[in-house]
C-alpha cells in the first residue's frame, strides 16, 4: 500500500542535510507553509539555499528560518518589503546572498526542472542587468536570455486537501508556487489543512496529481477560514 | 490620471494593473464593458476589495493586499499565469515609472542606488509581455526633471516595450516615428510640454478615439 502521510511537520523534514536546497511555496504568506518551516528550524539544518517568492515576511515562517541564521543564500524575485526587515538586516551586513530573478524566469525555471527541461530562452529581463553575462539569442527577430531550470533537493508547501497518495488541491490564490515546486524537488513535502481518503478528491479537479509528491502531513488551519460570496472555496 | 486610462481600456480586455498607481485604474473602469482583471499571483476575474471582516488572507493580489474573486474567476499557478503575461495573452498592462525612453525603453524596478536592496518581482514579465503596455507616471519628478528620457539612466525593465506614456500633462504614443503626443491638458502648448519633456515631441496625426 502506498501511504505518503507522516504523522508530523517534524518527521515530515527529519533527513533535510545541511547545505539542501529547499523551495518553500507560497507569495507572500498566502500558501507559505509555516508549520513545515517551523519544523524546519527545530530540525537545525543550516547552510540552506532557499528558493522562494519572497523572503520573508515580520518575524515568522521564512523570516524565522532567515533570523535563525540557517540560510546561506536565496532566490527569489521580490526580497523587499515593508516587513523584511529580517532578511534587509542580513543582506546589508552581508550574511546572505542573493540570487534575484524575474518572477516569471523564476517560476518558468521551476516549472522546466519539473518537466525535464535542460534550459528555455526566455524575453523576460533582455538587456536588463539580470541578464548580464547570460547567453542571448535572437529568434524570429526577438531578443532572447538563455534560462537554467532550478531543481530542489526538497520542496515545503502548502495545500488545502490531500490523500495518501499525495494528490492535491489548493485554495485560492494560495496555489501560486505549490504545483510547480511540487515538480521541481527531488523530495516533496506538503502541509494540507485535511487529509481525505482515496478517491475523495475528484480526479478532474486534482492539481497536482500524487506522483509530484513524497510526504504529506495534516496540519489544521488556525483560523476559522472566511468564505467569500461568489468564490470557490 | 486613472479615469483617463481607464477610458482606453476596451470591453472585453484581458488587464493587468501594476502595484502602486496603475492600482486606481480598476475604480475608474466604465461599468458597461466586460474587463478582466488578471493578477500575476494567481486569479483571473479579480474583483474590488472585500467588506471589512471578510478579507481572506488565501485571496490575495501582486501588491498581497486582500482582493475578491468575481462570478467567472479562476486560479491557476504561477507558471501559467507568467505563461498567460509572457505569452502575449493579456491586452493590457498598465504600469508605473520612474522613466521611459524616446524609444519605449523603460525603467520601473530599481533606483540603482548602492544601499537599496534591489526586487523586481513581475515587472519584466509584464513590460514584455502584454500586448499593450500602458505607463501611468508623474510627467516630471518632484525635482523637477522630466521622466520622459532620451536614454533611461536608472536601470531598463525592459527595452523599447512601451505603447503609450499617460501623465498629469499628456497623453503620448511611442512610435517608430518617435513620441506623438495624443492629448494635453488645456491651456498647453506642444512647445511648452517639449520644453517640460527635454525630448522631440509632435502631434499624432490622428488623435486616438478616446
Amino acid at each position: 500500500m502506498i501511504d505518503k502521510i507522516v504523522p508530523s511537520a517534524a518527521a515530515a523534514v527529519a533527513d533535510i542535510p545541511d547545505g539542501a536546497t529547499v523551495m518553500i511555496g507560497g507569495f507572500g504568506t498566502a500558501g507559505m507553509p509555516s508549520e513545515l518551516i517551523d519544523a524546519l528550524i527545530a530540525h537545525g539544518a543550516r547552510e540552506l539555499t532557499i528558493v522562494n517568492n519572497n523572503a520573508g515576511n515580520g518575524d515568522t515562517g521564512l523570516a524565522a528560518l532567515l533570523k535563525a541564521r540557517r540560510v546561506r543564500k536565496i532566490v527569489c524575485s521580490f526580497p523587499r518589503q515593508t516587513d523584511s526587515h529580517v532578511f534587509d538586516t542580513l543582506y546589508r551586513a552581508g550574511e546572505i546572498e542573493l540570487e534575484l530573478v524575474p518572477q516569471g524566469n523564476l517560476a518558468e525555471r521551476i516549472r522546466a526542472a519539473g518537466a525535464g527541461i535542460g534550459a528555455f530562452f526566455s524575453p523576460t529581463g533582455f538587456g536588463t542587468l539580470l541578464a548580464e553575462g547570460k547567453e542571448t539569442r535572437v529568434i524570429d527577430g526577438r531578443n532572447y536570455v538563455l534560462e537554467h531550470p532550478i531543481r530542489a533537493d526538497f520542496a515545503l508547501i502548502k495545500a488545502l486537501r490531500g490523500d495518501r497518495w499525495g494528490n492535491l488541491v489548493y485554495r485560492k490564490t494560495a496555489r501560486n508556487f505549490g504545483p510547480i515546486m511540487a515538480s521541481a524537488a527531488r523530495c516533496t513535502i506538503a502541509q494540507v489543512r485535511e487529509i481525505v481518503n482515496l478517491g475523495d478528491l475528484d480526479p478532474e479537479a486534482v492539481v497536482t496529481p500524487g506522483i509530484f509528491v513524497r510526504r504529506v502531513v495534516e496540519v489544521p488551519a488556525a483560523v476559522k477560514l472566511v468564505s467569500q460570496p461568489g468564490a470557490a472555496a | 490620471m486613472a479615469a483617463r486610462v481607464a477610458r482606453d481600456i476596451p470591453n472585453g480586455a484581458y488587464v493587468n494593473l501594476g502595484i502602486g498607481l496603475p492600482t486606481m485604474v480598476a475604480n475608474h473602469l466604465p461599468k458597461d464593458r466586460e474587463i478582466i482583471l488578471h493578477t500575476e499571483n494567481g486569479l483571473l476575474g479579480m474583483g474590488p476589495a472585500p467588506e471589512a471582516g471578510a478579507e481572506d488572507a488565501d485571496l490575495i493580489n501582486a501588491g498581497k493586499q486582500p482582493v475578491t474573486a468575481l462570478p467567472g474567476a479562476s486560479f491557476f499557478h504561477h507558471a501559467d499565469s507568467f505563461g498567460m503575461m509572457r505569452g502575449g495573452h493579456l491586452d493590457c498592462c498598465v504600469l508605473g515609472a520612474f522613466q521611459v525612453s524616446v524609444k519605449g525603453d523603460l525603467a520601473n524596478w530599481h533606483t540603482g542606488a548602492k544601499d537599496a536592496i534591489p526586487a523586481v518581482g513581475g515587472a519584466m514579465d509584464l513590460a514584455i509581455g502584454a500586448k499593450s503596455v500602458f505607463v501611468m507616471m508623474e510627467h516630471q519628478t518632484k525635482k523637477g526633471e522630466s521622466k520622459i528620457v532620451e536614454q533611461c539612466t536608472y536601470p531598463v525593465t525592459g527595452l523599447g516595450c512601451v505603447n503609450r506614456v499617460y501623465t498629469d500633462l499628456a497623453v503620448i504614443d511611442v512610435t517608430p516615428r518617435g513620441l506623438e503626443v495624443v492629448e494635453m491638458v488645456d491651456g498647453l502648448t506642444l512647445a511648452e510640454l517639449e520644453k517640460l519633456s527635454g525630448v522631440p515631441l509632435k502631434m499624432a496625426a490622428v488623435r486616438a478615439a478616446a
